[in-house]
């Protein structure tokens, strides 16, 4: 039984692309800018975060522009934040489809994972022409970067299929999601730097997000600092407990989505 | 030819309404199960009755190439069979056995983006269904062909009249090619030579190249001409299970003998007891165009009745009423004080094909109501002329027998 779900899986992968295709494609049509829409709103945070905590609360930069700093924040949290944010309201809004087709149901969550990726392609190229705008090239280092960002992408579908299953039955986390991640982009330390807070050190990495924007600016910012253990160490301790209780509870639940959506 | 498609066993759906109607919210949740341990606490573990049995201890076997046709009232369990089977949700108790890969068309258009054009829904559709890309550029050019939109087939489909969507929806799980292809309702919509191109190929589809269909429709007609065999549904159980003829006959039998005729006006001096149909000894009621249809009044009445007319409505399936006939046009009113008796009306039946419900009632002198049941008795008109002709797809809701001189 097991086996056969993931044998469907894979029979259904060219869905998981097609679905994400229909979402990229239709989300820019009958606009003016298009495809622009995707770096004009990270870039909007990028900046405001550099005005607010580089120029007015003067937080200490660590010898780089404060601008990169925010920048490869930013880079890893939007990942982060659009991954989780599209897998946790995909189920209910594929309502339609999953109520009059059987297909796994993993496939929509995943999907949205896809179209999470391609606005990731759109901020990373404004992350490089700014690292080279600004001459703060990465080092060596820099070759760690796919695994941190696939690590991003396992923390984020491990929380996000909690909340898809979650609100098929529960609508509170249709409005809790985005609550939370307004939340969390301050919780998390995307516009300032932890070495600096050593006084909040043990609560900040509570938070699994600040491991791994901790470990995106040691591979991309090329400093000479050692790598902070104590917090990826919590990332990887959470990442592995909700990717392994969000599939769980998505493979318990999905057989009566159908039902409850 | 005799291997078996499929096979359920013991099938059994619950449904807990509670679930559905209420527990939206966090909050609803958490105040159900307080509500819930309160109850406990105090009757301990009364039967909650909000439970709903859905489909109930269904069996059955399904042999390949078999047209299947399951009818039934609304919530006799025919859509949630369907769901069942075709893995949208899973059954409480019992097992589905199927050989096969089996594609279900519950609702047309499904998936169905009306921001992209047609090209790229038949692709999205597709791949909804199970098929590769490959798969589907083999068959793109039938789909279209099938589908009549080649035109049209760069414009988003939200631009589409609501012919071609149909037909571009049906186009393509039409040629899903499944061993096992699950059919509701869909053909109800479209015009009528796009319903007849649709049966077409359902039968095309199960009797050329042996694939099994299962069949929902209300359209009692269209599962007398398709299927070799139907199933009725009954509160969540199967009713009957046989030749198509006979279910539909069993479908229309029961509607009389469960439900009470429904007095929806009337002071009740005079009273309708039953409304016998033709061919009520068994097969049902059912007439070609044109044939004789005979519907029998039986009725009750106080003394103090007065001199009684009686009428006929007949209605469409949709509940439209489509033709009156009141007794004064051929026949004086009946004297008061007979106490009861019967009262007879026949009529060349002018209907084109389909499911037509009947209601009838009392008038007193000043066409005031006794009595009016509606929808009491339905009747059934075959695709056919009673000389014999079969239908020929003609317009209109009615045919006239007018004479036609050169």
């Amino acid at each position: 039984m097991e086996a056969h779900y993931w044998r469907d899986l894979w029979r259904y992968r060219e869905l998981l692309g097609f679905l994400a295709w229909r979402d990229v494609k239709v989300r820019y049509q009958q606009t003016v800018l298009g495809i622009a829409w995707a770096v004009v709103q990270p870039l909007t945070s990028v900046v405001i975060f550099w005005f607010v905590f580089g120029r007015l609360a003067k937080m200490p930069s660590g010898g780089q522009p404060y601008f990169i700093v925010v920048m490869v924040g930013q880079l890893a949290w939007q990942l982060f934040a659009n991954t989780l944010g599209n897998t946790s309201g995909s189920l209910v809004g594929s309502a339609q489809l999953i109520s009059k087709v059987y297909f796994p149901r993993l496939i929509v969550p995943l999907s949205s994972v896809l179209v999470a990726c391609i606005d990731f392609i759109f901020i990373f190229v404004i992350y490089v022409i700014a690292a080279v705008w600004t001459g703060t090239l990465p080092g060596i280092h820099a070759l760690w970067l796919p695994c941190f960002i696939a690590l991003v992408l396992l923390l984020a579908i491990g929380a996000g299929l909690w909340l898809a299953a979650l609100t098929v039955r529960f609508r509170d986390f249709r409005i809790l999601v985005p609550f939370l991640l307004q939340i969390g982009v301050f919780a998390t330390p995307v516009g300032y730097r932890t070495d600096y807070l050593t006084r909040f050190k043990e609560i900040l990495a509570l938070n699994p997000m600040t491991g791994i924007i901790d470990a995106f600016r040691w591979c991309l910012l090329g400093g000479d600092e050692p790598f902070a253990w104590y917090s990826f160490g919590f990332t990887l301790v959470w990442t592995v407990f909700l990717l392994a209780t969000g599939i769980w509870y998505f493979r318990r639940t999905e057989k009566t989505f159908a039902d409850d959506i | 030819m005799s291997e078996t498609a499929i096979k359920v066993e013991r099938l059994s759906k619950l449904y807990r309404i509670s679930h559905l109607a209420s527990q939206r919210t966090v909050r609803d949740a958490v105040h159900h199960g307080m509500r819930l341990v309160w109850r406990r606490l105090r009757w301990n573990a009364r039967p909650t009755r909000e439970e709903f049995w859905a489909l109930r201890d269904v069996n059955f076997e399904v042999k390949r190439g078999e047209v299947v046709g399951i009818i039934g009232r609304n919530g006799a369990g025919k859509s949630t069979l369907l769901k069942v089977l075709s893995r949208i949700t899973e059954a409480t108790t019992g097992r589905i056995t199927l050989r096969g890969r089996i594609a279900s068309l519950l609702e047309v258009g499904t998936g169905f983006h009306p921001e992209l054009s047609g090209r790229d829904n038949i692709y999205l559709n597709g791949a909804i269904h199970g098929l590769t890309r490959a798969e589907i550029n083999r068959k793109f050019d039938e789909i279209v062909e099938f589908a009549d939109v080649t035109r049209f087939l760069d414009t988003p489909v939200k631009r589409y009249s609501s012919g071609m969507y149909v037909r571009l929806a049906f186009a393509v799980a039409a040629h899903l090619e499944p061993d096992i292809l699950v059919v509701d309702e869909v053909l109800a919509v479209g015009d009528a030579a796009f319903q007849k191109k649709c049966l077409g190929k359902i039968r095309e589809v199960s009797s050329a190249e042996g694939r099994t269909v299962l069949f929902v429709s209300h359209n009692l007609s269209s599962v007398r001409q398709l299927c070799t065999r139907a199933m009725l549904l009954e509160q969540g159980r199967v009713a009957f299970d046989g030749a198509p003829a006979a279910a539909i006959s069993a479908y229309t039998q029961s509607d009389k003998t469960k439900s009470e005729y429904k007095h929806i006006a009337g002071d009740g001096a005079a009273r309708i007891t039953r409304l016998k149909m033709p061919g009520d000894a068994g097969s049902g009621a059912i007439a070609p165009i044109f044939g004789e249809i005979v519907i029998e009044i039986q009725f009750e009445a106080k003394p103090s009745a007065g001199s009684l007319e009686f009428f006929i409505l007949v209605y469409s399936d949709e509940g439209e009423c489509i033709a009156a006939s009141f007794q004064t046009d051929s026949c004086p009113r009946l004297g008061a004080g007979s106490g009861g008796g019967k009262m007879s009306v026949a009529f060349r039946n002018p209907f084109a094909p389909g499911r037509y419900l009947v209601s009838a009632g009392i008038f007193d002198p000043f066409r005031q109501f006794h009595d009016w049941v509606e929808f009491a008795e339905s009747f059934e008109v075959l695709p056919g002329f009673a000389d014999g002709r079969a239908f020929d797809q003609r317009l209109g809701r009615v045919s006239l027998e007018a004479k036609w001189t050169p």
